[in-house]
């Protein structure tokens, strides 16, 4: 009983280490986009998933972000903050950012 | 593999990157390598999960002294009573469970940057192939006469959130009506440049509301302060007659106290004696990185602006409020884009990839009310090795913005808190 017990557990513990192994991690490949728009995640929250007032941006499309960013930096969409952000990046940089956010869940 | 065969491998190879010119798995070899963070603030609890991110496979230790930490933004929330200081508390489990980061709650004693080994107060060693250090702030205990960490008990600084924000809140339910409430800040540079005028609107949304004859006195060691026309425009608004700044020039900087009497001796002028009083410190880097040899003379931590890395130790890296990063200030939201780049440059570095450029912003709400709200935000890039403002990019609020506008900063404000809150210990 004790050794069935044993093996039980071992093979539990053995299930266990091979989940850990294979969980999909949320890892994101370093790349200049994910560099660019990890900074976002301070109002946009983890991933672009926004758990209070700022609105999300995970898994919008990559048109909808860059016309947002550009309207945002030319003044063409009122913003509060956003404008003051947008004129940060160049247009390819809008572009990495865009892509990036749509990539994500 | 063991210890032994990884250090073998790497001597053989002489570095990452020639490992990567042979054509061997360097993603796996980065994988095997531990990276220790010092301090679970901002800086340091963003580094750990981002360095996880990145490089999934990296091994990562946090080592914190406290179980729970209370952010400083907010915290002038709780002193006005608009919140718990609950809700301002975040604990570790999430860094741990979701993020595979090892929390060790140790306090560090020393660094041996010839051994790559930390010293902990429990007698443990940890050694480590990267070190980033984000020890924060301490204070220049004794630089105003008569204010030691024992003075603090009776005229709190409140400015490391916890039980001095609590003593702080304590003080000022218990003053009477028509008390005189004193905050100093103090001398360039320190931990949130608008916080301590944030904190007088705070104040004084609660004062005038319970107890609405008192008065605020601001006794600067400065001229001028972050947005300060913003606020000045907002005390007008809100708070007319209440709030009185005193400049440096005007008498402002307080050279001594007398915590008994609650008085402040201002460089000339007459004393004023405070029903509370509110020191904010002149600071330096936190005390680790002095034990450590990573500050300069003047008491802050000299990096390369890329990578982070001291210039002082080898594999080193100090993030946060301690380095010295300017033109990024010293805030929560700069420490957390600090440690993003960073956790960069140690991964690509380990790799033996390049290293994306860096990007890095800065995005600060202060509450003048609870319904009015300002920011300071900017983007930064790189120049040769030096940190620079994007041009055109950043700035405060509009002087002139209509209640709608400071409304939704406000709400912004509390949404900017629950995400970051997220992206450090979510």
């Amino acid at each position: 009983m004790r050794q069935l017990c044993r093996a039980l557990i071992m093979s539990a513990v053995g299930v266990a280490s091979l989940l850990i192994l294979t969980v999909p991690s949320q890892s994101a490949e370093l790349t200049r986009g994910a560099m660019l728009s990890v900074s976002c995640a301070g109002c946009h929250g983890p991933d672009g998933n926004s758990p209070g007032s700022i609105p999300g941006i995970a898994g919008k499309s990559a048109s909808f972000i860059e016309s947002a960013m550009k309207a945002f930096r030319s003044g063409g969409r009122d913003s509060t903050v956003m404008g003051r952000h947008a004129k940060g990046y160049t247009d390819e940089e809008i572009k990495l950012i865009a892509q990036y956010f749509a990539d994500r869940k | 593999m063991s210890d032994f065969t990884r250090r073998d491998f790497i001597k053989l190879t002489g570095a990452v990157g020639a490992a990567s010119a042979l054509g061997w798995p360097t993603v796996a070899q980065a994988a095997r390598r531990r990276i220790v963070v010092v301090g679970g603030g901002f800086g340091g609890a963003t580094c750990a999960k981002y360095l996880r991110e990145f490089g999934p496979r990296l091994k990562v230790t946090l080592i914190e002294q406290d179980t729970k930490f209370v952010t400083c933004p907010f915290s002038n929330a709780v002193l006005g009573g608009l919140r718990e200081i609950d809700s301002i508390t975040h604990g570790y489990d999430k860094l741990r469970k979701n993020h595979g980061v090892k929390v060790i709650h140790d306090r560090v004693t020393a660094i041996d940057p010839a051994a790559n080994k930390v010293m902990l107060a429990g007698g443990k060693r940890v050694r480590y192939d990267r070190l980033v250090v984000s020890p924060g702030v301490d204070f220049r205990w004794g630089a105003i006469e008569g204010y030691d960490e024992a003075a603090s008990e009776t005229m709190p600084h409140a400015w490391k959130a916890g039980p001095q924000t609590s003593i702080l809140r304590k003080q000022l339910e218990q003053m009477k009506d028509g008390g005189v409430v004193v905050i100093a800040p103090p001398v360039n540079p320190f931990r949130c440049p608008p916080g301590p005028y944030e904190r007088a609107c705070l104040i004084a949304h609660y004062l005038k509301q319970a107890k609405p004859r008192s008065k605020i006195l601001i006794y600067d060691a400065k001229d001028k302060f972050s947005k300060q026309p913003l606020f000045m425009q907002g005390w007008q608004e809100l708070y007319p007659g209440m709030i009185e700044w005193v400049k440096e020039s005007d008498g402002g900087a307080i050279e001594r106290v007398d915590p008994k009497s609650r008085t402040v001796y201002p460089v000339f002028g007459d004393p004023v004696k405070g029903d509370v009083v509110n020191i904010i410190p002149p600071q330096q880097a936190g005390a680790i990185a002095h034990t450590a040899g990573l500050v300069n003379t003047d008491g802050w931590c000299p990096v390369n602006q890329r990578t982070f890395e001291s210039t002082m130790h080898k594999d080193i890296h100090v993030i946060g409020d301690a380095a010295i990063a300017s033109p990024l200030p010293k805030s929560g939201f700069a420490a957390g884009s600090e440690a993003k780049v960073c956790a960069a440059a140690i991964v690509s570095s380990l790799s033996g990839e390049a290293m994306p450029d860096p990007s890095y912003v800065n995005t600060c709400y202060s509450l003048v009310g609870p319904e009015y709200g300002i920011s300071v935000a900017a983007v930064y890039r790189l120049e040769g090795e030096k940190i620079i403002k994007v041009e055109g990019s950043g700035g405060v609020s509009p002087k002139d913005a209509t209640d709608v506008f400071r409304r939704d900063e406000a709400r912004y404000a509390a949404g900017w808190y629950v995400s970051i809150a997220a992206d450090v210990w979510g």
